[in-house]
């Protein structure tokens, strides 16, 4: 999933300080999953900015809704009807859903509420941890499942670098080697001969570095 | 403001806090009258919202009273609270209310005197730090007004 | 020393290529370049010391601080009579800055580079930067070799007038677990590496261990293995590499006699010379690389006292 991070309140104050009435959207997706941006953020989140204006002496109004999705128009359409006297759009999605409804409804000011920060998984209730590169060319099939291009923090393909100690990265002690998670993964699988072979360049025109990318299936456009 | 009275409102769960209220009240021990209790199941049950409605209805000071840590009746609902109610007073600071005014207490059942202290310690503190800027009756004046749900 | 077979043919025009094929023990220093635009201290240093080793090392953008750049300090180095050894990490650019920086260095006279990953950049003064890693040092060692024995950029286009550099590398012999080690440096050299310069070691024995699997697995025959030693000026010093350093392994005994020295110089100098008098009789071993990190002025008498004087032409 998408994982994000909420702004801080007064960042988000900040964005809609001449607004009298804003539309607090959550989103359905990712961001209900790694508990950051569904309808209960949605709910603190408004209750928040109405004290804070509250004790400012400049009240504003708020409506708070949550799209199944701000990610497909379908969904971001029925929000047409919410946009009534709304000066602003604070979406808690992550930066595609803020896109979105950016781009829909190019007559209000829509403005995040979340730092969209990685895609990821969740370690444990509470704690998520980002596990993919979106390098566009998977070799999880070589590296007994570990991403190296995500988890090392070089992204190197012929692994460990020297700075790598105890199975530790040398960036963050908290973060383990990715290549002696993938030494030991593939010594357990009885796999070592894969790293026995140079890993030639990676060909990043496949990711972002590519320019921004799109995926058709051309059997199901109408 | 010479007497500021401030107004409180204390959740306390069915299975300690609230006894404990029951046991101070046929103890014939008093506490103040600013303190609003609202009974719930477990301290678990309060939402981030619930404690932010409460100030923004005007309350004061905001406690949650939940069982002692390891004997709460169904397991882990006051840790839940503990960690809900730090996160709310963040907010609270970043609000500029201040999260001093929100606090969480743990009692047991048969603590009737030591609930009426945290009662008398609490509106004490909230006292000298004067109305919450939400406050719209300490503005006002005069008016009385139910808060929480 | 070993018994040399017949001197293979060099592949390029590196002193150092020479001096090792010659059956030399050869001695590689260091120089870090400043944080300006003033190459004096490179230009000093290679003028007092550049007849007590046989390169210089110039470290690149080291620990991710902007310095001085290690091609621009390596021509200083050139054209004040020394040998340099640029160094090229991956951490700042990518596959065509390298090849472009290459052909550059190459025709300006530089004959050795060293290939490495580079310290990620949150250690540096610039952390903010972006991350380049487009390809990792083992690449980068491919790319070097392919583009001087099979004329080639790594896109495959042909080059008219190829570099050819002599191709180094390093690795961590204290580093665990000690087998992905041994296996990391059978790729480099299979990748092409000709030279391997150690991190900085303090611990003969993990050396010794780690030296016994390389010669088990015939790497020190194909490739120049130099044991790298730091001189230690003060027990602070010391300290900070044992506690610091990721992968770093100080023995006690070290720090024992560092703090109870009457004299932390003079027992720094010592220690050198005693783990250089010791890392040179073990099998394997082919040269030493001094890194006389903030200290650069101690390498002439570290020389001398190990024996290593004269160098040879």
């Amino acid at each position: 999933m998408i994982v994000a991070e909420p702004k801080s309140l007064a960042e988000i104050a900040g964005y809609i300080k001449d607004a009298k009435k804003v539309l607090v959207m959550g989103c359905g997706g990712c961001v209900t999953v790694c508990l950051s941006g569904g309808q209960k953020e949605v709910d603190i989140l408004a209750v928040s900015l109405r004290m804070l204006r509250a004790k400012e002496g400049k009240p504003i109004e708020t409506v708070c809704e949550t799209l199944e999705r701000q990610c497909d128009k379908e969904y971001v359409e029925k929000m047409s009807t919410l946009l009534e006297g709304v000066d602003c759009v604070v979406s808690l999605a992550c930066g595609v859903g803020v896109q979105y409804l950016a781009e829909r409804y190019p007559e209000v000011l829509v403005v995040p509420a979340q730092n969209t920060k990685f895609i990821g998984g969740t370690t444990e209730h509470g704690i998520w941890e980002e596990r993919c590169g979106l390098c566009g060319e998977c070799i999880l099939a070589s590296t007994g499942g570990i991403c190296p291009i995500i988890r090392c923090s070089k992204s190197i393909l012929n692994g460990p670098c020297g700075g790598s100690s105890d199975g530790k990265c040398e960036v963050n002690p908290d973060t383990p080697c990715a290549w002696t998670l993938i030494y030991e993964q593939l010594k357990r699988q009885g796999r070592l001969a894969n790293l026995q072979e140079v890993f030639p360049v990676k060909d990043w025109s496949k990711s972002r570095d590519g320019g921004p990318r799109k995926y058709v299936r051309e059997d199901v456009l109408l | 403001m010479s007497t500021f009275e401030p107004k409180i409102v204390a959740f306390c769960c069915y299975y300690c806090a609230y006894s404990a209220a029951d046991l101070a009240g046929s103890l014939r021990i008093q506490y103040p009258a600013n303190i609003r209790m609202i009974e719930i199941p477990c301290s678990g049950k309060i939402e981030h919202t619930l404690l932010l409605t409460a100030f923004e209805e005007g309350a004061d000071g905001v406690y949650v009273a939940g069982c002692m840590e390891g004997d709460c009746h169904y397991l882990k609902g006051n840790i839940r609270a503990r960690k809900r109610v730090e996160r709310v007073k963040k907010i609270l600071d970043e609000i500029g209310i201040g999260g001093e005014r929100l606090e969480m207490v743990n009692l047991s059942s048969s603590m009737g005197p030591r609930f009426a202290e945290v009662a008398r310690e609490i509106t004490e503190r909230i006292r000298l730090l004067g109305p919450s800027p939400l406050n719209r009756a300490a503005a006002v004046s005069g008016k009385e007004e139910d808060s929480g749900r | 020393m070993s018994e040399r077979e017949a001197t293979p043919e060099l592949t390029t025009e590196s002193k150092l290529e020479r001096l090792f094929s010659q059956g030399h023990f050869v001695v590689t220093s260091e120089i870090g370049p400043q944080k300006g635009a003033s190459a004096q201290n490179i230009i000093t240093h290679t003028r007092e010391s550049r007849q007590y080793c046989d390169g210089f090392n110039l470290t690149d953008n080291q620990s991710a601080v902007v310095r001085l750049s290690s091609i621009a300090a390596g021509i200083h180095v050139l054209q004040h009579g020394g040998t340099p050894i640029i160094q090229m990490t991956c951490r700042d650019r990518n596959r065509i800055a390298m090849q472009s920086d290459l052909l550059g260095a190459y025709s300006l006279g530089v004959r050795d580079v060293l290939c490495l990953s580079g310290d990620h950049q949150s250690f540096g003064n610039h952390p903010t930067a972006k991350n380049v890693y487009d390809i990792d040092s083992i690449q980068l060692i491919a790319l070097v070799k392919k583009m001087r024995d099979e004329k080639k950029l790594v896109n495959g286009e042909e080059i008219k007038h190829e570099p050819r550099f002599y191709i180094g590398a390093v690795e961590n012999p204290c580093g665990d677990p000690v087998e992905l080690r041994v296996m990391r440096l059978e790729k480099k050299v299979q990748a092409g590496a000709q030279f391997i310069q150690t991190q900085t070691i303090f611990d003969i024995k993990k050396f010794e261990h780690w030296m016994r699997l390389v010669r088990d697995a015939g790497i020190d025959r194909r490739v120049n293995i130099m044991a790298g030693v730091l001189p230690v000026k003060s027990l602070r010093a010391l300290k900070f590499m044992k506690e610091n350093v990721a992968g770093m392994s100080v023995p006690d005994e070290l720090i024992d006699r560092m703090s109870q020295a009457q004299d932390p110089q003079e027992e720094g100098k010592t220690i050198t010379v005693e783990l250089i008098e010791r890392l040179k009789k073990i099998d394997g071993v082919k040269g030493i690389h001094i890194m006389p990190v903030g200290w650069e002025a101690v390498l002439p008498e570290i020389v001398t006292r190990a024996g290593f004087l004269p160098r040879p032409e």
